[in-house]
C-alpha cells in the first residue's frame, strides 16, 4: 500500500514529475493526432483508388490492348463468384478546349472508355458524377444537345478548387466542346493511319464531370462512350480490343483468392485460343488486384505513412530519454527515503515496485493527457484550420493545390490504446535503470554518509 | 546470565571502508552482548565506529567479519525476506536527522513500518488497528494535535518524536537511536532522553549511541568505542 501512495505523492508533490508527464503526454498527443491523420489520408486514398479500380483487373500495358474480351466477360459473367465485369479501353489523347480562362489545344489526357452502367457496378463512377440525372446510361448525353456524342471529363479539367477543398462547379452543366485526338494503333502496334493523317479526331461535349477524389484522374482524364474510345484508339477495327476488364466480386470472397480463380480462369481461356489470330496479345495480359495494380500509387502513399510513423515513433525514444533523466534526477533526490523504507523493512522488491509503480504512474497520467488532449484536437481539427485560415491564411495542405477535402480525424480506439500502451512502456523502460539503482541502494550508504 | 536472556549478541566484528588508496578499519573485534530491557548506550568520538556498530547490529550493513545474533539466531544466516522481516519486525530504529519521509503526514509516518510489512489485502485489514495504534504512539509523546501535519510543519524535537513513534510502531524488541538527541537542543534532547527511559521502564530494550557521555549517563549501562574496540 505504501507503494501506492507514495508513487501518487512522488508525482503530485514533485514538480519534476510533470515534467516526465507532460513530456509523455506531448509523446502520445503528437503521435496520435500524426498517425490518425496520415491513416486517414491513406485510407482515403486506398478506398478512392479501390472504388476507381474494382477488386481485380485483367489488363495489358501494352496500348495496344487485346482482344476476344468480349468471350472472356461472358466466361467471367458465367461464374458463382463475379458480381460485375465492366471492360474498358485507356489510351491518351491530345484534346482541344475552352472554358473560361482555360485554353488548350495541345494538352495530353488520358481517354477512358467505360460503358457507363457496367462500370457503375465495378467502380463508383455513377457517385463521382456531380450533375442530377435519372439514368447513369445518360450519362453521355449532354442535356442541352442530345443530339450530340457526350464526354464527361475530370472535375480539375474543368474547375479550380477552392481554398476549401471543394470545386467551383456551376450549377449549370456548361457547355464545352472537347475536340480529341488519338492516333490508332493496329493489332500489330503500328499506327493505323501511317502517311494518312495519322490521327483519329472526334468531337465531344461535356455531358458532366467526375470527382473521384483522385487527383491525376480529376485533372487529367476524360471518360467516353466505350464505342467511340474504341473507334479513337484504333480498337474497334477487326478484332475489336480493349486494355482492361475489371471485376468486382461478390461479396465475402477473398481478393486474393478471387484474384487466383480469375488468373486460373484466363490461363484457360488462353490455352484454350492457342493458335488463333491476335493470341499473342493475350500474353501480355496480367491478373492483378486492385492493389497490385495500383502500387505505384499506393506504395508511395504508404511508404509516406511509414515514414512518418518512424520519424514521429522516435519521439518515443525521447520520452524514454526524458523520463530516464527525470528519474535518475527523482531517485537521487529520494535516496534519504530509499534508506528509511529499507530501514523499516521494505526489500529490494519493494523499492524496485515503488519506482517502476510511480513510473506506470506517469505513463498513464502522461498518456491519457495526450490522448484526451490529441482527441479534442482532431475532433476539432477542421474548426482549428479553419479559423487559422481566415486569420492568418494558413493551411495544413493548399486545397488549391491537393485533392484533399476535410482533414481526416476518424478515430481508431486500437491505434489510440497502442500508442497509450507504447507510452507507459516508454515510461517503464525509461526508470527501469533509475529504478534498479534504488533498489540496489544500500540503506548505509544513504543514510549515514558521513558518519563511521 | 543466561544465555535466554540474551536479545542481541556480537562477536568478533570487523568492518572496514576503502577511503581512496587507503583502508580504515572502522570495528576491530567488537563483542557485545545486551540483555533483554536493558538500556544500553555507546559512547565514542566522533569516527570511532559507533553508528557503524549500530548499522551492523540492526541489519542496516554487514560485517566483513563477526557474528551478530538475535534472540540466539545468526543474521548472517538470515535471507534477504528474513532480513527484512526482521529489520519490520523486531528492531526499530531512531535517526539522528529522524529520517521521516516528506511526502506522508505524521500519522502516516509513523504506520508506515506497518503498511511496509503487509501486502495491500493485509494493509486493508489491519490498517485501522494500525491508526489506531500510531494514534496512541503520537498521544503518549505528546504529538495528537500533529497527526495530520507534514514534517516540515513540526520542530526537530517533535520530529524526533515521531521518529520514536514510528520505531515503536511495529512493537520492535530492540530499539536502535543513533544519536537522537545530536541534532536538538539540550531541553528537547533531555525530553527525549526521558522518552527512553519511559520506554525502558516499560520493558523496552535500547542500544543508544551517542558521543555525548552525559547523555550516556541516562543508559544502565555504557559501553565506550575508541579505535574500533571496546574498551
Amino acid at each position: 500500500m505504501y507503494k501506492i501512495i507514495l508513487a501518487i505523492r512522488y508525482l503530485v508533490k514533485r514538480r519534476i514529475s510533470y515534467f516526465s508527464v507532460a513530456a509523455t503526454a506531448l509523446c502520445v498527443f503528437v503521435v496520435f493526432v500524426v498517425i490518425t491523420v496520415l491513416s486517414g489520408l491513406t485510407a482515403e486514398f486506398k478506398t478512392n483508388m479501390y472504388r476507381a479500380v474494382g477488386d481485380c483487373v485483367v489488363s495489358s500495358e501494352s496500348m495496344v490492348g487485346f482482344g476476344y474480351y468480349e468471350e472472356f466477360v461472358n466466361v467471367l459473367n458465367a461464374t458463382d463468384f463475379v458480381e460485375a465485369v465492366a471492360p474498358v479501353i485507356k489510351s491518351y489523347a491530345i484534346v482541344d478546349y475552352q472554358y473560361g480562362t482555360r485554353q488548350h489545344s495541345d494538352q495530353g489526357v488520358e481517354i477512358v472508355g467505360v460503358e457507363p452502367t457496367a462500370h457503375s457496378r465495378v467502380t463508383g463512377f455513377s457517385e463521382w458524377l456531380r450533375y442530377d440525372r435519372v439514368y447513369v446510361d445518360d450519362v453521355f448525353v449532354p442535356p442541352y444537345d442530345p443530339s450530340l456524342v457526350g464526354c464527361v471529363p475530370g472535375v480539375a479539367v474543368l474547375f479550380d478548387r477552392d481554398s476549401e477543398g471543394g470545386y467551383r462547379i456551376t450549377e449549370e452543366l456548361p457547355r464545352v466542346r472537347f475536340e480529341l485526338s488519338s492516333f490508332p494503333l493496329t493489332a500489330r502496334g503500328a499506327l493505323a493511319k501511317a502517311g494518312a493523317g495519322e490521327v483519329n479526331t472526334k468531337t465531344f461535349y461535356c455531358s458532366d464531370v467526375a470527382h473521384s477524389g483522385l487527383a491525376r484522374a480529376d485533372g487529367n482524364r476524360i471518360y467516353l462512350p466505350f464505342e467511340d474510345a474504341q473507334m479513337l484508339c484504333g480498337m474497334a477495327t477487326g478484332r475489336k480490343r480493349v486494355n482492361g476488364i475489371h471485376i468486382k466480386f461478390k461479396p465475402g470472397v477473398k481478393l486474393d483468392a478471387g484474384r487466383d480463380r480469375i488468373a486460373g480462369l484466363w490461363q484457360e481461356f488462353v490455352a484454350g485460343k492457342a493458335g488463333a489470330p491476335g493470341v499473342n496479345l493475350l500474353e501480355n495480359v496480367r491478373v492483378q488486384t486492385w492493389k497490385t495494380y495500383s502500387r505505384v500509387f499506393v506504395a508511395a502513399v504508404e511508404t509516406e505513412q511509414t515514414m512518418m510513423i518512424v520519424i514521429f515513433g522516435m519521439i518515443g525514444i525521447i520520452t524514454v530519454f526524458v523520463v530516464f533523466v527525470v528519474f535518475y534526477m527523482i531517485v537521487s533526490h529520494k535516496s534519504k527515503d530509499i534508506g528509511i523504507l529499507k530501514s523499516v523493512g521494505v526489500s529490494r522488491g519493494g523499492v524496485l515496485a515503488l519506482f517502476l509503480g510511480f513510473a506506470s504512474l506517469v505513463g498513464v497520467v502522461g498518456s491519457a493527457i495526450g490522448a484526451v488532449g490529441g482527441w479534442q484536437f482532431l475532433v476539432h481539427i477542421n474548426q482549428i484550420e479553419d479559423w487559422l485560415f481566415e486569420n492568418f491564411e494558413f493551411q495544413l495542405w493548399d486545397r488549391r493545390l491537393y485533392a484533399i477535402g476535410d482533414i481526416p480525424n476518424a478515430i481508431d480506439l486500437n491505434v489510440l490504446g497502442v500508442i497509450m500502451l507504447s507510452a507507459i512502456f516508454a515510461c517503464f523502460v525509461g526508470a527501469a535503470v533509475p529504478s534498479w539503482q534504488a533498489a540496489k541502494c544500500q540503506p548505509v550508504e544513504t543514510l549515514q554518509v558521513n558518519q563511521l | 546470565m543466561s544465555r535466554d536472556d540474551l536479545l542481541l549478541e556480537a562477536e568478533g566484528l570487523c568492518k572496514s571502508y576503502q577511503m581512496g588508496a587507503t583502508e580504515v578499519s572502522v570495528l576491530r573485534s567488537v563483542d557485545l552482548a545486551v540483555k533483554r530491557n536493558e538500556f544500553v548506550a555507546v559512547v565514542g568520538a566522533s569516527g570511532s565506529g559507533k553508528s557503524t556498530l549500530l548499522h551492523i547490529l540492526g541489519a542496516l550493513d554487514s560485517p566483513d567479519k563477526g557474528v551478530v545474533r538475535f534472540e540466539g539466531r545468526d543474521l548472517k544466516r538470515m535471507g534477504s525476506g528474513e532480513l527484512n522481516r526482521f529489520r519490520n519486525k523486531m528492531v526499530g530504529f531512531v535517526f539522528q536527522f529522524y529520517h521521516l519521509l516528506d511526502e506522508l503526514n505524521v500519522l502516516e509516518n509513523v504506520f508506515l513500518p506497518t503498511m511496509a510489512g503487509k501486502s495491500v489485502i493485509g494493509w486493508l485489514g489491519s490498517r485501522i488497528w494500525a491508526r489506531r495504534r500510531a494514534g496512541e504512539l503520537l498521544g503518549r509523546l505528546g504529538l495528537a494535535e500533529r497527526a495530520n501535519h507534514k514534517p516540515y510543519q513540526l520542530s526537530g524535537g517533535e520530529r524526533q518524536r515521531v521518529a520514536i513513534c514510528r520505531a515503536l510502531m511495529n512493537e520492535p524488541r530492540l530499539l536502535l537511536a543513533d544519536e537522537p538527541t545530536g541534532n536538538l537542543d539540550s531541553v528537547t534532547g533531555n525530553g527525549i532522553l526521558n522518552v527512553f527511559e519511559e520506554l525502558n521502564r516499560a520493558g523496552q530494550t535500547i542500544v543508544m549511541v551517542t558521543h555525548d557521555e552525559r547523555i550516556a549517563q541516562k543508559a544502565g549501562r555504557v559501553i565506550t568505542l575508541a579505535d574500533g574496540k571496546i574498551k
